[in-house]
């Protein structure tokens, strides 16, 4: 009886905190939920359903105001692929991937080195390094709307500041056309890129920079190494991640470019296609030829390219170098 | 963040739920009926000849730019006279495509549409998509102040072919604007500069202007399209309106015309000659135009549309005035043949809750009192006849209305710019490297050639037939 007995009574005995404990945990589920639904909502309306719908509408044939489309499979992306236009488009989205997140890096990184190690010795950042960084920074501050009209008027070939510069110093000889002349009018959208990038990739490098510590480079320049050394052998293998990371964020930008060249550029996107890039050829495709089905082909082709780049720039971070 | 947060299998499961959720999420973009609902009607008599019901409510949607839309408020208050039971809700907007799309797509438009503006609404697309009323029924009725007259014979020519889309006419312009070359009468008077009729007086007037000092052209280089208007002209009043027709139709080696080459080298002649302002090829419209009001330049490409455009930057007794494209001889068409198309165009959608009021707000809207209050208050040819008769006019609205007269029925439109956008840019591009002499005429018929033969081959692009 009591071999009997005793098992119910144990089990019985603790039954009654039980449901308040799961009631406890589910409080927790339940509180979990509530903080975590009305986002994840928002994303799935908001984020998860337009790629969806891009996804769809990539096959199909949809004016943008019909009440229906047809389906019409791959013919989309075939004919992406005989689009010279944007095939023209690709190109100058890879020769900005390939320079303009390069050359907003590399000034970023001098700049923050000189910021925080650009003193003559070697310790601390040149004089006024507060003045340069607050300087460098405003760019950042202005939405690209604006940065565009305002270099627009700057290579004005005119009255714009940069030839009115050049013909002041008696570089005549150098003043362009700068956004109308097929050779340089990518280069010209790339330099305000940079220019309005670099300032923020300064703050960021010269954050990390000063995460680093003193000692290091204490140690280093009691070996007699010179500044260069420690950029090279210690601020940027330090500085990886950071450098990574920007690499990632300037490519995105490098694979858009849409605002810049919608309002800096003849044509837009010209002269003759010569700063075409996919955004544009999405836009224009959607929104003045009415074909919203062959436009979402781009995006999802644009898509695609930028997850690409994505997985490629992060694959770099498995020999990461750890502080001690 | 880095990739070894992320595994294999959260991703796969993640891409799972989202193949699963697509096709559901995704059927909402074009779930709107098409179907429509009926709109109801009351009875038709001779003063109203749709048959209003008079307490329907109507939505009138206009892009509110240059022009405004004080003009279409005041037609309101006309409307609401006649049906006192009606209900308006007015809307001035700017985006109109982006406001109106979704509305068309869920089947719920408003009554009247003025679908204008930068972000404007496919009609083309709309039409192919049963979006819009055939407005024949329109232009069939009485005018609004002569019942003896049919609203379609008090319009400028090429209202009606402007506004019909495969057959049917589902667009009905408000405005009328001419294109040619504009310059500042004083300057010329000062000078003793006349406008010259043909494009031999065109380059001697140009060796005269620039002997001042001033540059003789200018254009609006970031989009050249304004430079492709005059070679147009010129070659089509070269070719006739055969030629027009040809291009129109896509048909093969239309571009090669003789005359379209001539046109193609008179216009390279220009700045080969140096006649157009340096650094021209990169200025905005705003900038080119600056320039001109300025005096920098003495001859501008565009349309009616630049008074108003220029109105806070023209100095006083600037005085500009519109004058024709010269011919470049053995012209087939009347050499005061101009480049003129009706704009501001009025929908009616098909799937309004108040079809016939749409339709009857039009017929007020298109009455001569309204029409002259528009070209009183925005200086702007409306696209009625004799709309401006006894209103003061500015100088370039009557060198407009002027050349619009003379010009009579030899009045060149192009079709194809408004049926094939990639066409379109096709041309302005080339026009931009013919301008800076990057290509040669040869090379620019070629290449003009060449994109109006891929468009013709290109099965998924609707053709439309200019007869």
């Amino acid at each position: 009886m009591s071999v009997l007995t005793r098992p119910v009574e144990r089990a019985a005995a603790p039954a009654p905190p039980a449901p308040s404990k799961r009631r406890k945990r589910n409080r927790g589920y339940g509180f979990v939920i509530g903080a975590l639904a009305p986002a994840l909502v928002l994303h799935v309306i908001f984020v998860v359903s337009p790629y969806a719908q891009a996804f769809y509408l990539s096959l199909t044939d949809w004016n943008g105001v019909a009440g229906k489309a047809n389906f019409v499979g791959f013919d989309n992306f075939e004919r992406l692929a005989g689009d010279s236009l944007f095939l023209d488009a690709i190109k100058n989205n890879l020769l900005l991937l390939l320079l303009m997140p390069a050359a907003t890096i590399a000034i970023g990184l001098f700049l923050a080195t000189m910021i925080q190690r650009g003193g003559s010795d070697g310790r601390s950042g040149v004089r006024g390094a507060r003045f340069y960084e607050i300087v460098f920074f405003f760019p950042q501050l202005l939405s690209v709307a604006i940065v565009a009209v305002l270099w627009g008027f700057a290579y004005n070939p005119n009255n714009g500041l940069i030839n009115g510069v050049l013909r002041a110093i008696g570089l005549d000889g150098l003043a362009r056309s700068w956004l109308a002349e097929p050779s340089l009018a990518l280069f010209a959208v790339m330099a305000v890129m940079v220019w309005s990038g670099v300032g923020f990739y300064m703050v960021l490098f010269s954050a990390a920079i000063d995460g680093i510590p003193r000692e290091i480079y204490e140690a280093a320049l009691i070996d007699g190494a010179s500044g260069w050394t420690t950029f090279w052998r210690i601020t940027l293998p330090l500085l990886r991640d950071n450098v990574q990371v920007a690499f990632v964020y300037l490519g995105m930008v490098a694979l858009d470019a849409f605002a810049l060249v919608q309002i800096m550029t003849v044509g837009p996107g010209g002269p003759d296609g010569a700063t075409e890039v996919m955004g544009l050829s999405l836009y224009r495709t959607a929104f003045e030829y009415g074909k919203f089905g062959y436009a979402s082909a781009m995006g999802v082709a644009l898509f695609f390219g930028t997850l690409v780049f994505a997985l490629v720039a992060l694959r770099g971070n498995k020999n990461r170098t750890e502080l001690a | 963040m880095t990739s070894h947060d992320i595994s294999r299998r959260s991703v796969l499961r993640a891409a799972a739920v989202l193949g699963l959720a697509a096709p559901g999420l995704a059927a909402c973009v074009t779930a709107g009926n098409n179907g429509g609902q009926s709109s109801s009607s009351g009875d038709k008599s001779a003063t109203n000849p749709f048959g209003v019901k008079a307490d329907a409510p109507l939505e009138v949607v206009v892009f509110k730019g240059a022009y405004g839309d004080d003009y279409v408020i005041a037609a309101e208050g006309v409307y609401k006279k006649q049906f006192g039971g009606a209900v308006i809700d007015h809307k001035g907007i700017q985006k109109v495509g982006d406001t109106l799309r979704p509305r068309f797509v869920a089947g719920s438009p408003p009554d009247v549409v003025n679908n204008t503006g930068a972000g404007r609404l496919d009609i083309a697309a709309l039409n192919q998509s049963q979006q819009l009323e055939n407005l024949d029924e329109l232009l069939d009725a009485p005018s609004w102040d002569d019942p003896d007259v049919k609203l379609r014979d008090t319009l400028l020519p090429g209202v009606v072919e402007d506004g019909t889309y495969d057959g049917s006419f589902v667009r009905f312009n408000y405005a009328y604007t001419a294109w040619g070359l504009w310059y500042s009468k004083p300057l010329f008077e000062k000078n003793g500069w006349m406008w010259p009729q043909t494009w031999q007086e065109m380059l001697e007037l140009c060796e005269d202007i620039k002997k001042t000092g001033i540059a003789p052209w200018t254009y609006q280089g970031k989009f050249p399209e304004y430079m492709t208007d005059p070679l147009l002209v010129m070659a089509v009043r070269g070719g006739g309106m055969d030629l027009l027709k040809s291009i129109d139709n896509l048909q093969p080696n239309a571009w090669r015309h003789e005359s379209v080459k001539a046109a193609a080298e008179a216009i390279a002649e220009l700045s080969g000659k140096g006649y157009l302002m340096q650094g021209s090829e990169a200025l905005s419209h705003t900038e080119a135009q600056a320039a001109w009001c300025q005096g920098k330049a003495a001859i501008i490409p565009s349309g009616s549309w630049l008074e108003a455009e220029q109105k806070s930057v023209t100095p006083a007794g600037f005085d500009m005035v519109m004058g024709a494209v010269p011919s470049l001889g053995g012209s087939r068409l009347k050499n005061n043949a101009i480049h003129a198309a009706s704009s501001e165009a009025y929908l009616v959608p098909s799937q309004g809750k108040n079809v016939q009021g749409g339709l009857e707000f039009l017929r007020m809207l298109f009455s001569r009192n309204a029409m002259k209050d528009f070209a009183k208050s925005v200086g702007t040819l409306p696209s009625v006849k004799g709309a401006t008769d006894g209103i003061t006019m500015s100088p370039a609205l009557s060198s407009v209305s002027e050349a619009v007269r003379k010009a009579g029925d030899d009045t060149i439109n192009y079709r194809h710019r408004i049926w094939y956008p990639t066409l379109t840019k096709a041309v302005d591009d080339s026009v931009a490297e013919l301008v800076t002499r990057r290509i040669t005429p040869a090379e620019w018929v070629d290449r003009v050639q060449k994109a109006a033969d891929d468009l013709a081959k290109d099965t998924s692009i609707k053709k439309y037939e200019r007869k």
